[in-house]
């Protein structure tokens, strides 16, 4: 039986956690952006970051993937310090329009991807038709970006992000701009994608129902230094569904908890 | 989801299009008029002016005799050289100026400094080097062409989407990389503008150095028939540089639309 538990351990103490935030502090010209972010996340574990504007969530995103450093402290991806981007963390950017090359084909946009992985050429046209198929747009190899709704073009760069084959996928409120029908498919296909691959997912959001309705676990920011305030674990059944999820009393609870944290937050 | 490509009026070649007889009233007028006057007030003997009818026939003399022909070549040949040499220089230049705001602060009080220098000031001293002839027109057209595409290109570079460039570095694009897949095609709709305009000053350049200084080429056919006191013949080469350089910037127009009609076809 306690052989049964330890499978079922929460993710929030794992003992082998992919990504392991020690004491982040991040400050600009004397102002704290981040101060003493403690967060560890699992293998495979969904992440939903959510929290007042301003707070430094996309702050976090950017130092997980590389992109900017900490003042202090530590973040460890597989054990070692994360101080330029990995080749196995990927980000999904919100502005799905600038982050794609309008001048080249959805194909082309992909096979971006694998000449900085310097994948051999010849294995391209199967890689690229082996992504695009994965979501949903293999009819679509030739158009060009600006040919694409919305909602394809995100796809297009999901699609390119995983040709990285990320072991965590780092995402910056990718359905903000997208209608809400667009954006509920693309979160049940993302959840499929993050079953079926096995990566972390770090998902930064600012629509809470969405947050809760993804993660395994919602860490809620509060800002002015940006900290964490407070982490919610998500026990919701596995799949989600977009109605009978959202209608679970689990669901509704941790809506209401959830909303009336961020108020509370925001209001002092 | 999908949506239809956008509908573009097709790209068509000047010939192809209906001819809009409105435009030419003006011209037509203006010529009437001229014969007018100069039937009644210029001398068929005269050292200064000609009648429209005498140009006429001057006109088709130097077409039918090959004058036209051999010093259009011989004035284009330079500015096409010119342009070759200063183009690139300019480009390279542009380019490295733009990717490197050092290199550009450190230069850019010399490029502000030779930017403003007249063409026809560099005469005297471009003799003096190369001596009459094909040299000394290249060398100074290229001086001149080189600042549009400097700055033109440089602008361009500068101006590379900074989201594309993180998702550059997410993906660990090397340096050659993100160079030859993004910066550079994203900046070359802008650097043909660039071309286009400097090709247009490489024409006028050419002709005014011939006019001024060198005995070749369209502005010392013009220099001549104006020195050896045949008006008519003068006004002749002066239709021509206006017809030549309208058919020269057309032709660029007309590649350019080609080209990046839509902002396309660049890289895949």
């Amino acid at each position: 039986m306690s052989v049964a538990l330890a499978s079922d351990y929460s993710p929030e103490i794992a003992m082998d956690p992919v990504i392991h935030f020690s004491n982040v502090s991040l400050a600009i010209g004397g102002r704290h952006i981040l101060k003493d972010i403690n967060l560890d996340i699992a293998r495979g574990e969904f992440v939903a970051i959510v929290g007042p504007s301003g707070c430094g969530k996309t702050t976090l995103l950017r130092l997980l993937a590389g992109l900017a450093s900490p003042s202090s402290g530590s973040i460890l991806l597989d054990g070692t310090p994360v101080r330029s981007p990995r080749q196995n963390v990927a980000v999904v950017f919100q502005d799905y329009g600038k982050a794609l090359l309008p001048w080249r084909t959805a194909s082309g946009n992909i096979a971006l991807a694998l000449e900085a992985m310097n994948v051999p050429r010849h294995q391209w046209p199967d890689r690229v038709a082996e992504l695009l198929t994965v979501m949903g747009l293999e009819i679509d190899g030739d158009k060009r970006p600006g040919e694409m709704s919305g909602g394809m073009q995100q796809r297009l760069q999901i699609a390119r992000c995983l040709a990285q084959q990320p072991s965590v996928l780092l995402m910056d409120e990718p359905f903000g701009a997208l209608d809400a029908i667009t954006r509920q498919v693309l979160q049940d296909e993302v959840l499929a994608l993050a079953e079926r691959t096995g990566m972390a997912v770090f998902f930064v959001t600012h629509d809470l129902e969405e947050a809760i309705y993804l993660g395994d676990r919602v860490v809620a920011l509060s800002a002015n230094p940006g900290r964490v305030a407070r982490t919610f674990p998500v026990d919701l059944p596995q799949p989600r569904h977009q109605l009978t999820t959202r209608e679970h009393p689990t669901f509704l609870e941790l809506r209401h908890d959830l909303f009336s944290f961020i108020k509370g937050g925001a209001a002092k | 989801m999908s949506q239809p490509a956008p509908i573009r009026p097709p790209i068509r070649a000047a010939w192809q299009m209906r001819i809009d007889p409105r435009p030419f009233a003006l011209p037509l007028v203006a010529i009437g008029l001229a014969e007018l006057l100069a039937l009644r007030f210029v001398p068929t003997d005269s050292f200064s002016l000609a009648a429209p009818h005498q140009i006429a026939v001057d006109f088709v003399r130097l077409l039918v005799d090959g004058t036209f022909l051999s010093r259009t070549l011989e004035t284009l040949g330079a500015a096409l050289a010119g342009l070759a040499l200063g183009g690139l220089l300019g480009l390279a230049l542009g380019v490295a100026l733009g990717l490197s705001e050092v290199l550009d602060r450190v230069t850019s009080m010399t490029v502000e400094a030779l930017r403003p220098v007249p063409p026809t000031a560099l005469i005297p001293l471009s003799l003096l080097v190369f001596g009459f002839g094909l040299t000394m027109e290249i060398a100074i057209v290229a001086f001149t062409t080189i600042w549009p595409v400097l700055v033109l290109s440089r602008a361009a570079v500068r101006e590379t989407e900074p989201r594309l460039m993180e998702v550059a570095k997410v993906m660990r694009m090397s340096f050659g990389r993100r160079l030859t897949r993004i910066v550079i095609p994203g900046a070359i709709p802008r650097i043909f503008v660039a071309f286009r305009l400097a090709a247009a000053i490489a024409l006028i350049v050419a002709v005014t150095v011939e006019i001024v200084a060198n005995p070749r080429g369209l502005g010392y056919g013009m220099m001549l028939s104006s020195q050896s006191l045949r008006p008519a013949a003068s006004f002749a080469f002066l239709v021509w540089i206006a017809i030549v350089g309208w058919a020269f910037n057309q032709t660029l127009i007309l590649l350019e639309r080609r080209l990046f009609g839509d902002l396309s076809r660049a890289a895949r």
